[in-house]
């Protein structure tokens, strides 16, 4: 009998304690479905993301890295979403140099109650990197 | 120093193990390097469990504690609050999140969740086996609070920090105080009428000196976090004079041309541009509605203190903590809702007590005197189709209430209750038994058997198969139909918004936790009271007040707060000084130092915040973050695969 299970990628989240964890949370809370294979790591702002965290990830074998970023409700300040976009932009070059796949790499601004976007975006991930591994 | 950690993860009820298998995750972990104890525990937060942690840490002489649970925005606090009590150092405790980012999310896939609770679970003890002994770091708290909305609850609240020492700003973007309630006429238990009860809070709150009231007054911005908030408040003119001659006021009113729907009233009536609802509303002193004033200048040539030329204007405030008060809004029946809005006798439960509060001698709608009523209950609450699946929790009590107070003003009225089941809970039984001893009758329906409205000349018909008959067809002619709607949140939502305030499945301001942390929000120092966390009567609503002022407080009290010692830490050998951290950095919290002939970069750490911008952007990669080093991130996600 063929194997009908969808298949699950491997996807590390990076998210902030103020902002994207208690959306995540939420997701919970409102029992909206993602992949079981969606983890998260809790930061205190999306700008202090270090590149060799994420090719850390990639190196050992996670199959993306989703950046739930603060976005412009960052307490540290309004320039966070420039710098995680900065250090996004850096890492894609390092994954380049590394022939992996920029689009492993994926950002987006999540406020406290995006609940619903937060998972969107990873379903949408999985469904990406599910396809791009074929 | 070698770790022994202790690990406990919870079953929560059945919150987590209805869907993670916590013997497989307990029994995936207590082998692991440096583990010393693993347990599964029903409810890790009871006290029984409590205690018996404080044992094993102390009896275990354990270095590191892990606790498999809820989100650490609930029980974070709980448990290292547990770890200083066996005397461990409450940062070398480690939360690990399995209910809100697995058992719930994940409840289709039970064998998912476990792998993924068992991982999340390894990702704390990595974390817990390098976590170091830290001191907290203290900031200065802005001994003032800010309470959104002057209500019943947000007056009640002021008074409650008014009585406790603090400085209360009280900002209200009506024209006036009171709220919802300052509209009701007799509220149960006390038959004491909504304006009397504002009135006597409002008195209460003008004798004090540490409340500040602003009316017509929207918080249109604010920045910063729990302990030093600063909101920019914007405050619309009121275009009329303090201290002016109020029979000249009266005068202005009279003269008025324009006529608007009365809001105050539910649109029932109109009102003039320039008003108030009662004499002794507060501010004690009429406004102008600028947006439909002519500028006719009829009300300036009878009173003298009509002044056009006051400006809006913006207030800079600095709190340590937010109170939300901001209430709710009626249900409004879609168009043809059991003929709203096409049957001209049918008006809503809020019309309705206006009514009872507007006529006098005699209960007239429309130019005709109202005998038979007839309540149509759990309008816009209950749906099964629509959106807000929740019941509204008042409705049933203020209608019987509302119906006793009909009879009993104007006599000769009949009730009748097209109801889905009483629920008048607790002391409000009284009102139902004494509605029925009063001849009230009361016709039962469920849901896919709601009652039919329809005009026959000029009669309008209410007509049922009531369930208490046997699903017997019964018609009443009513000369009022009276749509029981329930409480929906505010449409304008601005300041939640603004502040980013989460909301619950029923769309109202959500708590932590219902029961152990029902005034907090996600949001750090900013608490939620009243009908604006969900419907709520007036006495539950000034309970939560007292709890949401009493949580405030207890954020501004000491002067200071605890805050995270999370800070950067540089490594000058490894540094070769580029600038790049100190441009990073929005504090100004790093500067460069020459030691002979090298230069380095060197924290200011009074000034760090920890947001950790300088880590990313650091060539050598000399900066750490405290609890968030390479090693421990990396190790991190090293388990988590």
């Amino acid at each position: 009998m063929p194997n009908t299970a969808p298949q699950k990628a491997k996807i590390l989240v990076f998210s902030t304690e103020k902002i994207s964890d208690p959306a995540i949370d939420m997701a919970g809370l409102l029992k909206l479905h993602y992949p079981p294979t969606v983890n998260t790591i809790t930061l205190p702002c999306s700008s202090g993301v270090k590149p060799r965290w994420i090719l850390h990830a990639f190196e050992k074998g996670f199959d993306g890295v989703f950046i739930a970023a603060d976005g412009s409700d960052c307490s540290y300040g309004e320039s966070c979403t420039e710098k995680t976009g900065n250090i996004v932009a850096k890492t894609h070059e390092m994954m380049k140099e590394r022939n992996i796949d920029p689009a492993r790499l994926k950002m987006a601004a999540l406020c406290s109650v995006c609940s619903e976007a937060f998972v969107k975006h990873v379903k949408s991930f999985n469904e990406y990197l599910i396809k791009s591994s074929k | 120093m070698k770790k022994k950690i202790g690990i406990y993860i919870c079953h929560c009820g059945g919150n987590i193990s209805d869907y993670v298998d916590v013997e497989k995750v307990k029994k995936a972990v207590e082998n692991d390097a440096d583990i010393f104890l693993a347990k599964t525990t029903m409810f890790a937060c009871g006290d029984t469990n409590q205690n018996e942690m404080v044992d094993d840490i102390t009896n275990m002489k354990l270095n590191g504690v892990v606790v498999a649970s809820c989100s650490p925005k609930l029980h974070l606090q709980t448990f290292r609050s547990v770890s200083e009590r066996a005397g461990l150092n409450k940062y070398q405790y480690v939360h690990a999140n399995i209910r809100e980012q697995v058992s719930w999310p994940h409840s289709d896939d039970k064998l998912g969740a476990t792998e993924k609770a068992i991982k999340q679970v390894k990702a704390a003890i990595a974390k817990a086996r390098l976590a170091e002994p830290l001191e907290p770091m203290t900031i200065t708290a802005q001994k003032a609070v800010a309470v959104i909305g002057a209500g019943v609850a947000g007056i009640k609240a002021a008074l409650q920090l008014s009585d406790m020492g603090t400085q209360v700003y009280l900002i209200e973007r009506e024209p006036f105080v009171g709220g919802r309630t300052a509209q009701w006429e007799r509220i149960f238990t006390s038959n004491e009428t909504g304006k009397e009860i504002i009135s006597r809070l409002y008195k209460d709150i003008l004798s004090r000196d540490n409340i500040t009231v602003f009316t017509q007054a929207e918080v249109v911005d604010y920045s910063g976090s729990i302990g030093d908030f600063k909101l920019m408040v914007k405050v619309a003119p009121r275009f009329i004079r303090e201290h002016c001659v109020e029979d000249n006021l009266q005068k202005a009113i009279d003269v008025c041309p324009v006529e608007v729907p009365d809001s105050f009233n539910f649109e029932i009536n109109s009102r003039k541009a320039i008003y108030n609802h009662y004499p002794s509303e507060y501010p004690y002193l009429p406004v102008i509605d600028i947006q439909n004033c002519t500028r006719c200048g009829e009300c300036e040539k009878v009173c003298k203190n009509i002044d056009f030329s006051q400006k809006e204007e913006t207030l800079n405030l600095q709190v340590g903590s937010i109170l939300m008060a901001t209430g709710f809004d009626p249900y409004t029946p879609a168009d043809n809702e059991y003929g709203y809005k096409h049957i001209d006798n049918v008006i809503t439960l809020p019309q309705f007590k206006r009514l009872l509060a507007l006529n006098d001698s005699k209960l007239m709608y429309n130019g005709k005197v109202i005998k038979n009523i007839a309540y149509i209950y759990c309008v816009g609450s209950r749906q099964v189709n629509g959106d807000n699946k929740y019941c509204s929790r008042y409705c049933c009590t203020s209608t019987i209430h509302a119906a006793i107070h009909a009879k009993e003003k104007f006599g000769n009225i009949n009730n009748y209750h097209f109801n889905r089941g009483i629920r008048t809970y607790g002391k409000q039984e009284l009102l139902y038994d004494e509605s029925s001893r009063m001849g009230d009758i009361y016709l039962q329906f469920f849901e896919d058997g709601e009652p039919q409205i329809y005009k026959e000349g000029n009669k309008t018909i209410v007509k049922v198969k009531d369930v208490l008959t046997k699903y017997k067809e019964l018609e009443v002619e009513a000369d009022l139909v009276v749509l029981v709607t329930g409480m929906v949140p505010r449409k304008d939502n601005a300041i939640g918004s603004l502040l980013k305030l989460p909301r619950g499945r029923d769309k109202f301001f959500n708590e932590i936790h219902m029961k152990l942390r029902p005034v907090e929000t996600v949001i750090d120092g900013v608490a939620i009271s009243g009908a604006c966390q969900g419907p709520k009567n007036v006495t539950e609503s000034v309970n939560s007040a007292l709890s949401a002022a009493t949580k405030s407080f207890s954020i501004v009290s000491k002067g200071e707060i605890d805050l995270e010692p999370v800070i950067a830490i540089i490594d000058k050998d490894n540094c070769t000084w580029c600038g790049a951290c100190a441009e990073a950095c929005p504090y100004d919290a790093i500067q460069k130092t020459v030691d002979g002939d090298k230069s380095y970069a060197v924290l200011n750490s009074t000034v760090c915040k920890g947001c950790g911008m300088c880590l990313p952007v650091c060539p050598s990669d000399a900066i750490d973050l405290t609890a968030y080093s390479n090693h421990e991130i990396e190790n991190m996600i090293d388990a988590l695969l």
